[in-house]
């Protein structure tokens, strides 16, 4: 909720931070081998994990200790997401399904199983009623649990990430051709397209800021960039690091960008753009 | 004895020592210890052996050895979910024997003085270092409580000095005769309140040395010590950080504060400095404790330390003070040596002292400048043998250079393109590009297919009116630029397109007129601002802009796309009005066309997919939502996703998803139970069949019943088309043309997928010396072959052109529209274009037998249908002659030439078909 900040890594831990101070405040192990996706609950109660030992993790984050431990996938997971109300994880695999975790109940395997996508999930989001995920066969697959639909929008090349625009009419999905595009959530329209970063290789995030203005994505050549999201021009390209810029993460209301690069988070403030905290 | 002696007779003798204890009587002396019996024992008595100062010292453990009787105890490791393990960091003294750590070990465990609080006299040397850091400190003067506080102590040398005659303050050696130098003022000298720190008298005592007479021996001067101040913070070298007693005595007659006054007699120099300056008398009092009322007030009597003070950069010159730079050392302020004194800033460290010349420059050298087209990578060259290629080999292998390393011949025919190869082996150039499929419809079809279109693109397009506002976000930076593009683009293209039945903008009836207008002058070729008066007048600039994009865009899909079907098919070379084979433009499915789509950026209803999806009810209960699908028991996808091969995708009127949905669930269900055809199901839609075709509904019954007794439906009836009856097949053909969708919808049969597979097999068998030619690995050839096919059938029967020639030969000739299919378009390695005819089913492996047989029998159920029809007329005639199914296959097995090809050209036409749409 934009007070902490997870990181998980190939140390087979997670570890908690204020990302405003820059401290470490816990650290979770328990994870066989990398971690590849983690995300906290909305009461930052709970937090879900999914690593490279195919088993999704559900943590307590005060005593630090896996309640849960989901394992099913047949592959590494991706990405993982928790549900608005923290009782579904939805986890994403490189075995090409979405599962779908109980965690109120004590059932050791999933409450369903998506595996529609012919190629890795790479990207999973979560909305009130709405699972989106992004896979590797170039679609964007939304499932709506409200009308019982699976809209599958081809976009050709492997999908990296996608998400929700905040006001939920759009999706935006970063494929490895280097290109974002903003899809319209419900007609699968082309509403904007956005390039000038590099995306090729690795699994990169791409954002929305807090107010919808601007795209920002992350690129392989250690920069951040923005776009305007109405205009589509590049807005701003924010040099972060000498390498790949791995994850980015916005504020969801002030406009705070997290960044993580080569084993490093920074903060940046979008108004000074000053860095911040340099944890981990 | 001696003391009894003593004690006895004189009295005046001195004694040393204290009397040993006078002997008991009757009492021996005691023998005194040997030395082997010394032995050393530990805390709890037991013995100790020696073995060495350098072998290990005592005995340890347990003899000798480490640990206990059994060896090391290993530390047991428990961690369990609720009791974590916690990393235990081991020290050295987890190591050690418990006498180490007693008094005496090295690691006593027990409190001891430790010298801090050992010592008994000042150490005048740590005193001054400490008086200097005093000085130094936030709160100047704050050691000297700590004089008061902590015991001092003076080793043992100082004290011999002492008993020696040494003087604290003196220095060390014989008295030397001279004028004694003042020694430096000690900053000592401060009197602090209450305080008089012991180097005041050492301050006095110089005092008096001015007038000492000549005649006085002196102590050497005291050497100042080296200040030995280990480095422990982060500052730079000599950096002494902001003095406080500068900063609080405010010396404002300094601009800058000098922070690299090193050393501490620079320090007492300005403690000095600043007394005689002001003449302020140093206290505690006053400053501390504010200002009286009555008290005239000091500008700066708290710190006016400002930043402003400080140089925030390095500037080159100080003009005021001339000082080089607020770094630089005085000793160089002779400028004797400019060119070192720039080279210098900072102060020389002790024991350095400055080079005499400096030290050449190292020269860097560089790198070379890359040739611009240089490329990081060896590859070789292919040697091309001159003479026994063509010079466009060559060329093809220049294109390819790179991949190819080794014989040029075997590898880079895969390099090639398929006209390469063409040119290559000399054959006949295919038929020009293919027009439109529409130009070969005749007028009342293309009006039929308009129809049916209209009502698909109506749902199609259902929502394109309400995405306008989502769209209207966007603004086109620059429309003009794009329109001319797109102009330009379209330009050509538009010639041939068929644009009466390409309504991309049926649901709005004004927009789609607009649009026709807007595509019929520009296949004439107007120029972009002419065209704006075809868009709405009384929208504004941007919708005319958006509008104008957007049929910029469905023009040039429609083009592509349109071009993609009519490569299907080939002009029919007769003239026929029956040949009609209905091609809605339904395709959306297939991943070729979305890829366009996805390059023509005409995202949306083109590139997107809905199916029906029911999710679990526990899900949906979880996320608060209702569930969608109350009474189904269904998970997931109803149906596993539309198939992508079958033919359904590429013939069917778009229809509710439900009943698409039904459609392939049974579909799906057949095609699992591939290997035993299920008749009910085709003879079932059949009867559907009948309800109209009553004409040949008797057919029907007839057929049934035959296919009872007969697994496979003879081949031989497709073959005896040569001599079949022309006049029974115009009404066929024409109930055909009235139940497309009904045979669209219509679940496959697997009757015609055994038909196939065994007349497949029949076929290779049979006529092995025809595809001898085809079985050669070339796909060039393979082309040719098929092209050859096309042809054989034109020639050969007017009946079978009549039925199959349009969709079939079309389809061979597929290989030319596929050349024009983006490369990047994944066809399977293991597809070659026209390879795939059912006799070559076989060779392949068997997974992807399976699935092309499947796909192919989907594709071929429609035309199969037609030649059942045939058949069926044929059975009529000849059911005399065709009764029990033996003699129908001799006939296959020695079939014709012609139904050979007939055959052929149906199982080969199919495979690109399915590749095009894969």
């Amino acid at each position: 909720d934009g007070n902490y900040c997870l990181t998980c890594g190939s140390d087979k831990t997670l570890k908690l931070w204020n990302p405003h101070k820059g401290t470490a405040l816990r650290t979770y192990q328990g994870h066989g081998y990398e971690v590849l996706d983690a995300a906290g609950s909305f009461d930052n109660s709970q937090i879900c994990s999914g690593g490279a030992d195919k088993s999704v993790a559900l943590w307590d984050v005060t005593t630090g200790q896996v309640v849960r431990k989901y394992r099913g996938h047949a592959g590494k997971v991706n990405c993982v997401q928790f549900n608005e109300e923290a009782t579904v994880i939805v986890s994403g695999s490189i075995d090409s399904t979405v599962r779908c975790w109980d965690c109120r109940s004590r059932r050791p395997d999933p409450i369903q199983v998506l595996d529609e996508a012919k190629d890795g999930i790479s990207s999973v989001k979560l909305s009130a009623h709405e699972i989106l995920t992004g896979s590797v066969d170039g679609r964007v697959r939304r499932y709506d649990l409200r009308t019982g639909q699976l809209f599958s929008d081809y976009i050709g090349s492997p999908i990296t990430s996608v998400c929700f625009s905040k006001d939920g009419q759009c999706v935006l999905a970063a494929s490895l051709d280097s290109t974002l595009r903003l899809l319209d959530k419900d007609t699968g329209e082309l509403l904007g397209e956005y390039t000038g970063h590099r995306s090729t290789t690795y699994r990169l995030d791409c954002v929305l800021n807090e107010q919808d203005t601007h795209v920002g994505c992350a690129s392989e050549d250690g920069h951040v960039y923005f776009w305007d999201l109405v205009e589509g021009s590049l807005a701003l390209s924010l040099p972060v690091g000498q390498g790949v810029v791995q994850s980015l993460a916005f504020h969801p209301r002030l406009p705070c960008l997290l960044v993580a690069t080569q084993g490093q988070v920074t903060l940046w403030r979008e108004d000074t753009f000053q860095p911040e905290g340099d944890p981990n | 004895a001696a003391v009894e002696s003593s004690d006895s007779e004189e009295e005046d003798l001195v004694s040393y020592g204290s009397p040993l204890q006078p002997l008991q009587e009757g009492e021996r002396i005691k023998k005194p210890v040997p030395l082997q019996e010394q032995t050393v024992k530990d805390a709890k008595g037991r013995y100790q052996r020696f073995h060495g100062a350098f072998t290990g010292g005592f005995s340890a453990g347990y003899f000798n050895t480490v640990g206990t009787k059994e060896g090391w105890t290993p530390s047991a490791f428990v961690s369990s979910r609720q009791k974590r393990a916690g990393r235990t960091i081991l020290g050295p003294e987890d190591f050690m024997d418990e006498e180490d750590l007693s008094e005496f070990g090295i690691a006593p465990k027990d409190i001891t003085t430790t010298d801090d609080f050992a010592s008994k006299a000042k150490d005048r040397i740590k005193e001054k270092a400490r008086q200097i850091a005093g000085a130094v400190a936030p709160i100047p003067g704050t050691t000297a409580f700590d004089d008061l506080i902590g015991p001092s102590k003076i080793t043992v040398g100082v004290e011999l000095l002492r008993k020696m005659g040494w003087k604290e303050g003196q220095g060390i050696g014989p008295r030397v005769k001279r004028k004694p130098c003042r020694q430096k003022p000690d900053p000592t000298v401060k009197i602090y309140g209450c305080a008089l720190p012991p180097g005041l008298s050492e301050g006095s005592e110089d005092e008096e040395d001015e007038y000492q007479p000549e005649n006085v021996t002196f102590a050497p001067k005291d050497v100042m010590p080296v200040d030995l101040t280990p480095k422990e913070n982060v500052h730079g070298l000599g950096y002494k950080g902001l003095d406080p007693s500068q900063a609080l005595f405010g010396v404002s007659g300094r601009e800058h504060l000098n922070l690299f006054t090193g050393g501490s007699e620079e320090t007492s120099n300005l403690l000095g400095d600043l007394r005689h300056s002001k003449g302020r008398k140093l206290g505690i009092t006053g400053q501390a404790f504010g200002v009286g009322a009555l008290e005239e007030e000091d500008d700066d009597i708290y710190a006016t330390d400002t930043l402003s003070k400080y140089d925030t950069v390095l500037k080159d010159e100080e003009p005021g003070d001339g000082l080089y730079g607020w770094t630089a050392p005085k000793q160089y302020k002779s400028k004797k040596r400019p060119e070192r004194e720039i080279k210098y800033i900072g102060k020389v460290l002790a024991g350095f002292s400055l080079a005499s010349k400096p030290s050449a420059p190292t020269k860097i050298y560089p790198p070379p400048s890359l040739p611009r087209n240089y490329r990081p990578v060896h590859y070789f060259r292919p040697v091309i043998i001159a003479g026994n290629e063509k010079c466009h080999l060559q060329k093809a292998l220049e294109e390819s250079a790179g991949k190819l390393e080794s014989d040029p011949t075997h590898q880079g025919r895969h390099a090639l393109s398929a006209a390469q190869r063409r040119e290559q082996l000399g054959e006949p150039e295919l038929k020009g590009p293919a027009p439109s499929v529409l130009e070969y419809l005749s007028k009342k079809d293309r009006e039929r297919l308009k129809e049916v279109k209209q009502a698909s693109e109506q749902q199609m397009k259902a929502k394109i009116v309400s995405q306008q506002s989502p769209k209207s976000r966007f603004q086109s930076a620059s429309l003009e630029d794009a329109a001319h593009k797109w102009q330009t683009l379209l330009g050509g293209q538009l010639a041939n397109a068929g644009s009466s039945d390409f309504k991309p903008f049926a649901k709005n009836p004004e927009k789609q007129k607009r649009y026709e207008n807007f595509v019929k002058s520009l296949k004439k070729g107007e120029k972009v601002d002419t065209l704006e008066r075809f868009f709405d007048p009384d929208a504004t600039e941007w919708e005319r802009g958006r509008e104008r994009e957007e049929f910029f865009r469905a023009a040039s899909f429609y083009r592509s796309s349109s071009s993609a079907l009519s490569s299907r098919f080939t002009r029919a070379k007769y003239e026929d009005d029956v040949d009609k084979v209905e091609v809605p433009r339904d395709q959306e499915n297939d991943i070729d066309d979305k890829e366009t789509a996805v390059k023509m950026k005409m995202f949306g209803k083109l590139t997107r997919d809905t199916f029906e999806w029911h999710p679990d009810k526990l899900l949906c209960k979880r996320f608060n939502v209702r569930d969608p699908y109350p009474d189904s028991s269904v998970v997931g996808l109803p149906k596993v996703k539309r198939d992508k091969y079958s033919v359904f995708n590429f013939l069917t009127v778009p229809e509710p998803t439900t009943s698409v949905t039904q459609a392939t669930n049974e579909k799906i269900q057949e095609s699992n139970s591939l290997k035993k055809p299920k008749k009910s199901s085709r003879w079932d839609v059949s009867d559907k069949e009948k309800e109209k075709k009553d004409s040949i509904s008797e057919f029907i019954s007839l057929a049934r019943s035959k296919a009872d007794v007969q697994q496979q439906p003879p081949m031989p009836a497709t073959q005896e088309c040569g001599t079949g009856t022309t006049e029974t097949l115009p009404t066929v053909v024409t109930d055909e043309e009235k139940n497309q969708e009904e045979e669209s919808r219509r679940p496959p049969m697997d009757l015609f997928k055994a038909i196939f597979v065994s007349s497949s097999d029949e076929k290779s068998s049979s006529s092995e010396e025809e595809s001898d030619e085809e079985q050669q690995p070339t796909t060039s050839e393979r082309e040719s072959e098929t092209t050859k096919q096309a042809d054989v059938p034109d020639s050969s029967s007017n009946l079978q052109e009549s039925v199959t020639a349009t969709a079939d030969s079309g389809i061979s000739s597929l290989p030319t529209s596929k050349q024009e299919l983006d490369a990047t378009e994944e066809f399977g390695p293991k597809l070659p274009p026209a390879f795939s005819s059912g006799r070559f089913c076989r060779h392949l492996d068997r997974k992807e037998k399976h699935r092309k047989i499947r796909e192919r029998h989907k594709t071929k159920k429609e035309r199969k249908r037609k030649k059942e029809k045939k058949k069926k007329h044929k059975k009529q005639k000849n059911k005399g002659k065709h009764k029990n199914k033996k003699s129908e296959k001799d006939s296959s097995s020695d079939s014709t030439d012609s139904s050979d090809s007939l055959s052929d050209m149906d199982t080969t036409g199919l495979s690109p078909k399915e590749l095009l749409r894969r």
